[in-house]
Protein backbone atom coordinates (compact mmCIF):
# COMPACT_ATOMS: atom_id res chain seq x y z
CA UNK A 1 0.00 0.00 0.00
CA UNK A 2 1.43 3.33 -1.00
CA UNK A 3 1.48 6.21 1.40
CA UNK A 4 -1.06 9.03 1.05
CA UNK A 5 1.36 11.57 2.45
CA UNK A 6 5.09 11.37 2.48
CA UNK A 7 7.40 14.01 3.94
CA UNK A 8 10.94 13.36 2.75
CA UNK A 9 13.80 15.02 4.60
CA UNK A 10 12.12 18.34 5.33
CA UNK A 11 14.28 21.05 6.90
CA UNK A 12 13.52 24.61 7.84
CA UNK A 13 15.48 27.32 9.63
CA UNK A 14 14.20 30.67 10.80
CA UNK A 15 17.07 33.18 10.79
CA UNK A 16 19.58 30.49 11.59
CA UNK A 17 17.39 28.82 14.18
CA UNK A 18 16.76 25.26 13.02
CA UNK A 19 13.09 24.58 13.57
CA UNK A 20 12.94 21.33 11.66
CA UNK A 21 15.88 19.17 10.57
CA UNK A 22 15.63 16.36 8.03
CA UNK A 23 12.20 15.16 9.08
CA UNK A 24 10.68 12.26 7.21
CA UNK A 25 7.31 10.75 7.94
CA UNK A 26 4.58 9.00 6.06
CA UNK A 27 0.89 8.40 6.46
CA UNK A 28 -1.17 5.65 4.84
CA UNK A 29 -4.52 6.36 3.23
CA UNK A 30 -7.40 6.15 5.75
CA UNK A 31 -4.90 6.16 8.63
CA UNK A 32 -4.73 8.34 11.72
CA UNK A 33 -1.32 9.41 12.97
CA UNK A 34 -0.22 11.79 15.69
CA UNK A 35 2.71 14.14 15.84
CA UNK A 36 3.77 14.72 19.42
CA UNK A 37 6.66 16.38 21.19
CA UNK A 38 7.47 19.17 23.66
CA UNK A 39 6.68 22.80 22.90
CA UNK A 40 8.98 24.21 20.26
CA UNK A 41 9.78 20.79 18.81
CA UNK A 42 8.77 21.92 15.33
CA UNK A 43 5.36 20.26 15.04
CA UNK A 44 3.49 23.29 13.75
CA UNK A 45 6.36 24.08 11.37
CA UNK A 46 5.91 20.64 9.81
CA UNK A 47 2.20 21.35 9.42
CA UNK A 48 2.91 24.69 7.81
CA UNK A 49 5.33 23.04 5.40
CA UNK A 50 2.81 20.37 4.42
CA UNK A 51 0.00 22.93 4.04
CA UNK A 52 2.16 25.28 1.97
CA UNK A 53 2.08 28.14 4.47
CA UNK A 54 5.86 27.88 4.97
CA UNK A 55 8.36 26.95 2.26
CA UNK A 56 10.85 24.31 3.41
CA UNK A 57 14.58 24.93 2.88
CA UNK A 58 15.02 21.33 1.79
CA UNK A 59 13.01 18.17 1.37
CA UNK A 60 10.03 17.07 -0.63
CA UNK A 61 6.37 16.44 0.12
CA UNK A 62 4.48 13.83 -1.85
CA UNK A 63 0.70 13.68 -1.55
CA UNK A 64 -1.43 11.17 -3.39
CA UNK A 65 1.53 10.28 -5.61
CA UNK A 66 2.35 13.87 -6.63
CA UNK A 67 4.86 16.41 -5.38
CA UNK A 68 3.08 19.25 -3.63
CA UNK A 69 6.02 21.20 -2.24
CA UNK A 70 6.16 24.72 -3.65
CA UNK A 71 2.40 24.92 -4.14
CA UNK A 72 0.37 27.70 -2.55
CA UNK A 73 -1.92 26.90 0.43
CA UNK A 74 -5.04 27.21 -1.72
CA UNK A 75 -3.63 24.81 -4.31
CA UNK A 76 -2.79 22.31 -1.59
CA UNK A 77 -6.34 22.57 -0.25
CA UNK A 78 -7.53 21.94 -3.80
CA UNK A 79 -5.48 18.72 -3.88
CA UNK A 80 -7.27 17.53 -0.77
CA UNK A 81 -5.42 18.63 2.37
CA UNK A 82 -7.30 20.72 4.92
CA UNK A 83 -5.84 22.12 8.11
CA UNK A 84 -6.90 23.78 11.32
CA UNK A 85 -4.87 26.41 13.10
CA UNK A 86 -3.51 26.03 16.60
CA UNK A 87 -4.37 29.67 17.23
CA UNK A 88 -7.88 29.62 15.84
CA UNK A 89 -8.58 31.95 12.94
CA UNK A 90 -12.34 32.24 12.58
CA UNK A 91 -13.92 34.77 10.20
CA UNK A 92 -15.10 36.70 13.26
CA UNK A 93 -17.57 39.00 11.54
CA UNK A 94 -19.34 36.19 9.73
CA UNK A 95 -21.92 33.86 11.19
CA UNK A 96 -20.93 30.33 12.21
CA UNK A 97 -22.82 28.98 9.21
CA UNK A 98 -21.13 31.40 6.79
CA UNK A 99 -17.73 30.40 8.18
CA UNK A 100 -18.34 26.78 7.26
CA UNK A 101 -19.95 27.74 3.95
CA UNK A 102 -16.73 29.44 2.86
CA UNK A 103 -15.08 26.05 3.18
CA UNK A 104 -17.97 24.19 1.55
CA UNK A 105 -17.89 26.50 -1.49
CA UNK A 106 -14.59 24.87 -2.44
CA UNK A 107 -16.37 21.79 -3.75
CA UNK A 108 -19.90 23.13 -4.19
CA UNK A 109 -19.96 26.29 -6.26
CA UNK A 110 -23.73 26.64 -5.79
CA UNK A 111 -24.49 28.53 -2.59
CA UNK A 112 -27.58 26.45 -1.73
CA UNK A 113 -25.61 23.20 -1.93
CA UNK A 114 -22.77 24.66 0.12
CA UNK A 115 -25.29 25.71 2.76
CA UNK A 116 -26.75 22.22 2.97
CA UNK A 117 -23.29 20.71 3.31
CA UNK A 118 -22.30 23.25 5.98
CA UNK A 119 -25.48 22.71 8.03
CA UNK A 120 -24.91 19.00 7.93
CA UNK A 121 -21.38 19.39 9.31
CA UNK A 122 -22.48 21.87 11.99
CA UNK A 123 -25.12 19.43 13.23
CA UNK A 124 -22.59 16.61 13.39
CA UNK A 125 -20.22 18.77 15.44
CA UNK A 126 -22.94 19.99 17.78
CA UNK A 127 -22.81 23.57 16.54
CA UNK A 128 -26.17 23.50 14.76
CA UNK A 129 -27.92 25.60 17.38
CA UNK A 130 -25.32 28.34 17.16
CA UNK A 131 -25.22 28.59 13.39
CA UNK A 132 -26.59 32.14 13.15
CA UNK A 133 -24.35 33.65 15.83
CA UNK A 134 -21.34 35.66 14.71
CA UNK A 135 -18.20 33.54 15.13
CA UNK A 136 -16.73 36.23 17.41
CA UNK A 137 -19.10 35.37 20.28
CA UNK A 138 -18.25 31.65 20.37
CA UNK A 139 -16.36 30.18 23.32
CA UNK A 140 -12.89 28.77 22.63
CA UNK A 141 -14.04 25.10 22.55
CA UNK A 142 -16.73 26.08 20.04
CA UNK A 143 -14.20 27.97 17.94
CA UNK A 144 -11.99 24.89 17.91
CA UNK A 145 -14.90 22.83 16.64
CA UNK A 146 -15.71 25.53 14.10
CA UNK A 147 -12.15 25.21 12.78
CA UNK A 148 -12.65 21.49 12.34
CA UNK A 149 -16.03 21.97 10.63
CA UNK A 150 -14.64 24.61 8.26
CA UNK A 151 -11.67 22.45 7.30
CA UNK A 152 -13.84 19.35 6.76
CA UNK A 153 -16.22 21.38 4.61
CA UNK A 154 -13.53 21.45 1.91
CA UNK A 155 -13.95 17.65 1.72
CA UNK A 156 -10.29 16.75 2.22
CA UNK A 157 -8.58 13.40 1.83
CA UNK A 158 -6.25 14.40 4.65
CA UNK A 159 -7.10 16.51 7.66
CA UNK A 160 -4.32 18.24 9.62
CA UNK A 161 -5.45 19.04 13.16
CA UNK A 162 -3.25 21.38 15.17
CA UNK A 163 -4.14 20.89 18.84
CA UNK A 164 -7.85 20.68 18.22
CA UNK A 165 -8.40 19.15 21.69
CA UNK A 166 -6.57 21.79 23.70
CA UNK A 167 -8.89 23.64 26.05
CA UNK A 168 -11.75 21.18 25.62
CA UNK A 169 -13.39 19.59 28.64
CA UNK A 170 -12.99 15.78 28.85
CA UNK A 171 -16.56 15.17 27.70
CA UNK A 172 -16.16 17.52 24.72
CA UNK A 173 -12.84 15.91 23.98
CA UNK A 174 -14.48 12.49 23.94
CA UNK A 175 -17.21 13.70 21.58
CA UNK A 176 -14.62 15.10 19.18
CA UNK A 177 -12.60 11.88 19.31
CA UNK A 178 -15.70 9.89 18.38
CA UNK A 179 -16.57 12.32 15.61
CA UNK A 180 -13.08 12.07 14.13
CA UNK A 181 -13.21 8.28 14.29
CA UNK A 182 -16.53 8.42 12.51
CA UNK A 183 -15.36 10.61 9.61
CA UNK A 184 -12.23 8.48 9.34
CA UNK A 185 -14.22 5.26 9.11
CA UNK A 186 -17.22 6.53 7.14
CA UNK A 187 -15.60 9.03 4.73
CA UNK A 188 -12.09 7.59 4.71
CA UNK A 189 -10.51 10.89 5.73
CA UNK A 190 -6.91 10.37 6.84
CA UNK A 191 -5.93 12.43 9.86
CA UNK A 192 -2.61 13.77 11.06
CA UNK A 193 -2.92 15.42 14.44
CA UNK A 194 -0.63 17.47 16.60
CA UNK A 195 -1.79 16.83 20.10
CA UNK A 196 -0.74 17.26 23.71
CA UNK A 197 -3.85 15.56 25.07
CA UNK A 198 -2.41 12.03 25.29
CA UNK A 199 -5.82 10.49 25.87
CA UNK A 200 -6.83 11.63 22.40
CA UNK A 201 -3.56 10.45 20.88
CA UNK A 202 -3.86 6.99 22.43
CA UNK A 203 -7.53 6.72 21.46
CA UNK A 204 -7.14 7.82 17.85
CA UNK A 205 -3.67 7.26 16.45
CA UNK A 206 -2.44 4.04 14.94
CA UNK A 207 0.98 5.60 14.63
CA UNK A 208 2.83 8.23 16.64
CA UNK A 209 5.80 10.31 15.51
CA UNK A 210 7.77 12.05 18.25
CA UNK A 211 9.63 15.25 17.47
CA UNK A 212 12.26 16.83 19.67
CA UNK A 213 14.38 19.84 18.74
CA UNK A 214 13.10 19.56 15.19
CA UNK A 215 14.13 15.94 14.71
CA UNK A 216 12.21 12.69 14.72
CA UNK A 217 13.32 10.81 17.86
CA UNK A 218 10.83 7.97 17.73
CA UNK A 219 8.03 6.64 15.61
CA UNK A 220 5.74 3.63 15.84
CA UNK A 221 2.62 2.29 17.51
CA UNK A 222 1.44 4.48 20.42
CA UNK A 223 1.92 1.84 23.12
CA UNK A 224 5.52 1.27 22.06
CA UNK A 225 6.38 4.92 21.63
CA UNK A 226 5.28 5.98 25.12
CA UNK A 227 7.69 3.44 26.59
CA UNK A 228 10.53 4.52 24.35
CA UNK A 229 13.59 5.69 26.24
CA UNK A 230 14.31 8.64 23.97
CA UNK A 231 10.72 9.84 24.28
CA UNK A 232 10.76 9.71 28.06
CA UNK A 233 14.03 11.61 28.06
CA UNK A 234 12.76 14.44 25.91
CA UNK A 235 9.61 14.85 28.00
CA UNK A 236 10.92 14.20 31.49
CA UNK A 237 14.65 14.73 31.30
CA UNK A 238 17.48 12.21 31.31
CA UNK A 239 17.41 11.08 34.93
CA UNK A 240 13.76 10.11 34.82
CA UNK A 241 14.40 7.61 32.08
CA UNK A 242 17.03 5.70 34.01
CA UNK B 1 -13.55 46.47 -2.73
CA UNK B 2 -14.72 47.06 0.81
CA UNK B 3 -16.15 43.56 0.87
CA UNK B 4 -12.66 42.24 0.29
CA UNK B 5 -11.28 44.58 2.93
CA UNK B 6 -9.29 46.92 0.73
CA UNK B 7 -9.46 50.70 1.03
CA UNK B 8 -8.83 52.66 -2.16
CA UNK B 9 -8.32 56.40 -2.09
CA UNK B 10 -7.57 56.48 -5.79
CA UNK B 11 -10.89 55.73 -7.39
CA UNK B 12 -10.85 59.14 -9.05
CA UNK B 13 -8.41 57.38 -11.41
CA UNK B 14 -11.16 55.19 -12.85
CA UNK B 15 -13.72 57.98 -12.72
CA UNK B 16 -11.35 60.24 -14.65
CA UNK B 17 -10.02 57.69 -17.13
CA UNK B 18 -13.55 56.50 -17.81
CA UNK B 19 -14.74 60.06 -18.34
CA UNK B 20 -11.78 61.06 -20.50
CA UNK B 21 -11.87 57.88 -22.58
CA UNK B 22 -15.50 58.27 -23.58
CA UNK B 23 -15.20 62.04 -24.00
CA UNK B 24 -12.05 61.75 -26.14
CA UNK B 25 -13.66 59.18 -28.45
CA UNK B 26 -16.63 61.49 -28.83
CA UNK B 27 -14.59 64.66 -29.26
CA UNK B 28 -11.95 63.36 -31.67
CA UNK B 29 -13.69 60.56 -33.52
CA UNK B 30 -17.37 61.25 -33.06
CA UNK B 31 -17.93 57.93 -31.31
CA UNK B 32 -21.21 57.89 -29.43
CA UNK B 33 -21.28 57.63 -25.65
CA UNK B 34 -22.83 54.17 -25.62
CA UNK B 35 -20.01 52.71 -27.72
CA UNK B 36 -17.45 54.76 -25.83
CA UNK B 37 -18.76 53.36 -22.58
CA UNK B 38 -17.52 49.87 -23.45
CA UNK B 39 -14.10 51.17 -24.34
CA UNK B 40 -13.93 53.22 -21.14
CA UNK B 41 -14.92 50.26 -18.98
CA UNK B 42 -12.45 47.94 -20.70
CA UNK B 43 -9.65 50.47 -20.31
CA UNK B 44 -10.37 50.95 -16.61
CA UNK B 45 -10.60 47.24 -15.96
CA UNK B 46 -7.16 46.78 -17.57
CA UNK B 47 -5.78 49.68 -15.56
CA UNK B 48 -7.16 48.30 -12.32
CA UNK B 49 -5.59 44.95 -13.19
CA UNK B 50 -2.22 46.69 -13.39
CA UNK B 51 -2.68 48.51 -10.07
CA UNK B 52 -4.14 45.44 -8.37
CA UNK B 53 -1.58 43.11 -9.92
CA UNK B 54 1.28 45.23 -8.62
CA UNK B 55 -0.24 45.57 -5.17
CA UNK B 56 -1.46 42.04 -4.56
CA UNK B 57 1.47 40.24 -6.21
CA UNK B 58 3.92 42.02 -3.95
CA UNK B 59 1.71 41.72 -0.90
CA UNK B 60 0.99 45.42 -0.55
CA UNK B 61 -1.96 45.81 1.75
CA UNK B 62 -3.52 48.10 4.31
CA UNK B 63 -2.21 51.64 4.42
CA UNK B 64 0.38 50.91 1.74
CA UNK B 65 -2.28 49.72 -0.66
CA UNK B 66 -4.22 52.91 -0.05
CA UNK B 67 -1.10 54.98 -0.70
CA UNK B 68 -0.47 53.11 -3.94
CA UNK B 69 -3.97 53.91 -5.18
CA UNK B 70 -3.43 57.58 -4.36
CA UNK B 71 -0.11 57.54 -6.22
CA UNK B 72 -1.70 56.18 -9.39
CA UNK B 73 -4.52 58.71 -9.31
CA UNK B 74 -2.13 61.59 -8.67
CA UNK B 75 0.19 60.60 -11.49
CA UNK B 76 -2.82 60.45 -13.81
CA UNK B 77 -3.80 63.94 -12.71
CA UNK B 78 -0.35 65.33 -13.41
CA UNK B 79 -0.04 63.37 -16.65
CA UNK B 80 -3.36 64.61 -17.99
CA UNK B 81 -2.42 68.16 -17.05
CA UNK B 82 0.25 67.92 -19.76
CA UNK B 83 -1.68 65.79 -22.23
CA UNK B 84 -2.50 68.45 -24.80
CA UNK B 85 -4.39 66.09 -27.13
CA UNK B 86 -7.02 65.95 -24.39
CA UNK B 87 -6.85 69.63 -23.58
CA UNK B 88 -4.23 69.41 -20.84
CA UNK B 89 -4.84 71.52 -17.79
CA UNK B 90 -7.08 73.78 -19.87
CA UNK B 91 -9.70 71.07 -19.93
CA UNK B 92 -11.63 69.12 -22.52
CA UNK B 93 -14.97 70.57 -23.66
CA UNK B 94 -17.74 68.62 -25.32
CA UNK B 95 -20.07 70.49 -27.61
CA UNK B 96 -23.01 71.64 -25.58
CA UNK B 97 -26.25 70.94 -27.32
CA UNK B 98 -29.56 72.29 -26.20
CA UNK B 99 -30.12 71.38 -22.59
CA UNK B 100 -33.86 71.04 -22.95
CA UNK B 101 -33.99 68.33 -25.61
CA UNK B 102 -33.51 64.73 -24.73
CA UNK B 103 -31.27 62.82 -27.12
CA UNK B 104 -30.62 59.33 -25.82
CA UNK B 105 -28.27 58.34 -28.64
CA UNK B 106 -25.80 61.11 -27.89
CA UNK B 107 -26.71 61.30 -24.22
CA UNK B 108 -27.75 64.90 -24.29
CA UNK B 109 -30.59 66.20 -22.25
CA UNK B 110 -32.04 67.87 -19.25
CA UNK B 111 -30.67 67.52 -15.74
CA UNK B 112 -33.83 65.58 -14.91
CA UNK B 113 -32.92 62.99 -17.51
CA UNK B 114 -29.47 62.63 -16.02
CA UNK B 115 -31.02 62.30 -12.61
CA UNK B 116 -32.95 59.26 -13.75
CA UNK B 117 -29.94 57.85 -15.58
CA UNK B 118 -27.87 58.16 -12.40
CA UNK B 119 -30.68 56.65 -10.34
CA UNK B 120 -30.84 53.69 -12.71
CA UNK B 121 -27.06 53.29 -12.52
CA UNK B 122 -27.12 53.35 -8.73
CA UNK B 123 -29.92 50.80 -8.67
CA UNK B 124 -28.02 48.65 -11.15
CA UNK B 125 -24.83 48.83 -9.10
CA UNK B 126 -26.78 47.98 -5.97
CA UNK B 127 -28.43 45.00 -7.62
CA UNK B 128 -25.11 43.77 -8.99
CA UNK B 129 -23.46 44.10 -5.57
CA UNK B 130 -26.36 42.32 -3.92
CA UNK B 131 -26.15 39.47 -6.39
CA UNK B 132 -22.37 39.20 -6.02
CA UNK B 133 -22.58 39.22 -2.26
CA UNK B 134 -25.01 36.33 -2.18
CA UNK B 135 -22.84 34.32 -4.55
CA UNK B 136 -19.56 32.51 -3.98
CA UNK B 137 -17.63 35.73 -4.68
CA UNK B 138 -19.28 37.50 -1.76
CA UNK B 139 -18.45 34.73 0.68
CA UNK B 140 -14.86 34.60 -0.54
CA UNK B 141 -14.37 38.36 -0.36
CA UNK B 142 -15.68 38.49 3.18
CA UNK B 143 -13.47 35.57 4.15
CA UNK B 144 -10.44 37.38 2.71
CA UNK B 145 -11.38 40.53 4.63
CA UNK B 146 -11.79 38.67 7.90
CA UNK B 147 -8.65 36.54 7.74
CA UNK B 148 -6.59 36.13 4.62
CA UNK B 149 -4.46 33.26 5.92
CA UNK B 150 -7.49 31.21 6.92
CA UNK B 151 -9.13 32.01 3.58
CA UNK B 152 -6.08 30.68 1.74
CA UNK B 153 -6.06 27.51 3.83
CA UNK B 154 -9.67 26.92 2.76
CA UNK B 155 -8.60 26.85 -0.86
CA UNK B 156 -9.30 30.45 -1.85
CA UNK B 157 -6.89 31.91 -4.40
CA UNK B 158 -6.82 35.26 -2.63
CA UNK B 159 -4.87 37.00 -5.41
CA UNK B 160 -7.44 36.07 -8.01
CA UNK B 161 -10.45 37.10 -5.93
CA UNK B 162 -8.93 40.40 -4.84
CA UNK B 163 -8.17 41.19 -8.47
CA UNK B 164 -11.75 40.35 -9.38
CA UNK B 165 -13.06 42.75 -6.70
CA UNK B 166 -10.72 45.48 -7.92
CA UNK B 167 -11.77 45.08 -11.56
CA UNK B 168 -15.49 45.13 -10.82
CA UNK B 169 -15.06 48.19 -8.65
CA UNK B 170 -13.09 49.96 -11.40
CA UNK B 171 -15.68 49.03 -14.01
CA UNK B 172 -18.55 50.44 -11.96
CA UNK B 173 -16.64 53.63 -11.21
CA UNK B 174 -15.72 54.14 -14.86
CA UNK B 175 -19.37 53.87 -15.89
CA UNK B 176 -20.06 56.69 -13.47
CA UNK B 177 -17.20 58.63 -15.05
CA UNK B 178 -18.62 58.31 -18.57
CA UNK B 179 -21.99 59.72 -17.55
CA UNK B 180 -20.28 62.43 -15.54
CA UNK B 181 -18.42 63.53 -18.67
CA UNK B 182 -21.60 63.81 -20.72
CA UNK B 183 -23.46 65.52 -17.93
CA UNK B 184 -20.91 68.23 -17.21
CA UNK B 185 -19.57 68.43 -20.78
CA UNK B 186 -16.21 69.65 -19.52
CA UNK B 187 -13.35 67.79 -17.90
CA UNK B 188 -10.41 69.21 -15.99
CA UNK B 189 -7.66 66.93 -14.66
CA UNK B 190 -7.49 69.13 -11.56
CA UNK B 191 -11.09 68.32 -10.79
CA UNK B 192 -11.78 64.82 -11.92
CA UNK B 193 -8.53 63.18 -10.80
CA UNK B 194 -8.27 65.22 -7.63
CA UNK B 195 -7.93 63.26 -4.41
CA UNK B 196 -10.99 65.02 -3.02
CA UNK B 197 -12.97 63.09 -5.67
CA UNK B 198 -11.62 59.81 -4.35
CA UNK B 199 -12.43 60.89 -0.83
CA UNK B 200 -15.94 61.83 -1.93
CA UNK B 201 -16.33 58.36 -3.46
CA UNK B 202 -15.17 56.53 -0.34
CA UNK B 203 -16.68 58.85 2.30
CA UNK B 204 -20.21 57.50 1.82
CA UNK B 205 -19.12 53.89 2.42
CA UNK B 206 -16.96 54.90 5.41
CA UNK B 207 -19.80 56.82 7.07
CA UNK B 208 -22.42 54.22 6.20
CA UNK B 209 -20.32 51.10 6.73
CA UNK B 210 -17.66 49.64 4.44
CA UNK B 211 -18.27 46.16 3.14
CA UNK B 212 -22.03 46.32 3.55
CA UNK B 213 -24.71 46.71 0.91
CA UNK B 214 -26.85 49.45 2.46
CA UNK B 215 -24.03 51.26 4.20
CA UNK B 216 -22.76 53.22 1.18
CA UNK B 217 -26.28 54.30 0.23
CA UNK B 218 -27.08 55.39 3.76
CA UNK B 219 -23.71 57.12 4.05
CA UNK B 220 -24.15 58.98 0.79
CA UNK B 221 -27.66 60.07 1.81
CA UNK B 222 -26.43 61.28 5.21
CA UNK B 223 -23.54 63.19 3.64
CA UNK B 224 -25.85 64.75 1.08
CA UNK B 225 -28.27 65.87 3.79
CA UNK B 226 -25.42 67.18 5.89
CA UNK B 227 -23.71 68.97 3.00
CA UNK B 228 -26.83 70.51 1.51
CA UNK B 229 -28.20 71.27 4.96
CA UNK B 230 -24.98 73.02 5.88
CA UNK B 231 -25.06 75.04 2.66
CA UNK B 232 -28.66 76.05 3.33
CA UNK B 233 -28.00 77.06 6.90
CA UNK B 234 -24.84 78.93 5.99
CA UNK B 235 -26.73 80.69 3.20
CA UNK B 236 -29.70 81.49 5.41
CA UNK B 237 -27.57 83.11 8.08
CA UNK B 238 -25.39 84.76 5.51
CA UNK B 239 -22.17 83.43 7.03
CA UNK B 240 -19.32 83.73 4.62
CA UNK B 241 -16.76 81.41 6.14
CA UNK B 242 -14.66 79.64 3.52
CA UNK B 243 -14.25 75.93 4.15
CA UNK B 244 -17.05 75.72 6.70
CA UNK B 245 -18.69 72.89 4.76
CA UNK B 246 -15.45 70.90 4.71
CA UNK B 247 -15.12 71.52 8.43
CA UNK B 248 -18.60 70.12 9.03
CA UNK B 249 -17.75 67.10 6.86
CA UNK B 250 -14.59 66.61 8.88
CA UNK B 251 -16.41 66.74 12.19
CA UNK B 252 -19.04 64.28 10.94
CA UNK B 253 -16.34 61.89 9.75
CA UNK B 254 -14.49 62.20 13.06
CA UNK B 255 -17.67 61.50 15.04
CA UNK B 256 -18.48 58.44 13.00
CA UNK B 257 -14.95 57.05 13.22
CA UNK B 258 -14.74 57.49 16.98
CA UNK B 259 -18.29 56.54 17.90
CA UNK B 260 -19.24 54.07 15.18
CA UNK B 261 -16.00 52.69 13.71
CA UNK B 262 -17.93 50.19 11.59
CA UNK B 263 -20.12 52.93 10.14
CA UNK B 264 -23.72 53.87 10.79
CA UNK B 265 -25.37 50.90 9.10
CA UNK B 266 -24.09 47.82 11.01
CA UNK B 267 -25.31 48.93 14.48
CA UNK B 268 -28.54 50.19 12.91
CA UNK B 269 -29.02 46.84 11.19
CA UNK B 270 -28.57 45.08 14.51
CA UNK B 271 -31.17 47.35 16.10
CA UNK B 272 -33.61 46.59 13.34
CA UNK B 273 -32.82 42.91 13.61
CA UNK B 274 -31.48 42.64 10.07
CA UNK B 275 -28.39 40.52 9.62
CA UNK B 276 -25.68 42.31 7.55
Amino acid sequence: MTALLEVQGASKSFRGLRAVTNVSLSLQANAIAALIGPNGAGKTTIFNIIAGATAADAGRIVFDGKHIDGLRPDQICERGIARTFQIVKPFSGLSVLDNVMVGALKRHSRVAEARRQALNLLDQLGLGARRDLPASVLTLPDRKRLEVARALATEPKLLLLDEAMAGLRPIECQALIEFLREINRRDGVAILLIEHVMRAVMALAQKVVVLHHGEVVASGAPQEVVRDRAVLECYLGESAAI
Amino acid sequence: MGFAGQLSLGHSLYLGIGAYAAAALHYHFGVGPWAGLWFAVALCVCLSAVVGGLAFRYGISGVHFTLLTIAFAESARIGFDHFSWLGGSGGLFLKVAQRDQIDWVNLRGTPAMFYYVMLALAAGAFALSGWLMSSRAGYYWQAIRENEEAARALGIDTFRWKMFAMMISAALTSVGGVFLAFYYNHLFPEQIFHISRSIEIILGPIIGGMGTLFGPILGAALLMLLGEGATEVIGAYGWEIPGLKQLIYGIALWLVITLLPQGVWPPLARKLGVWK
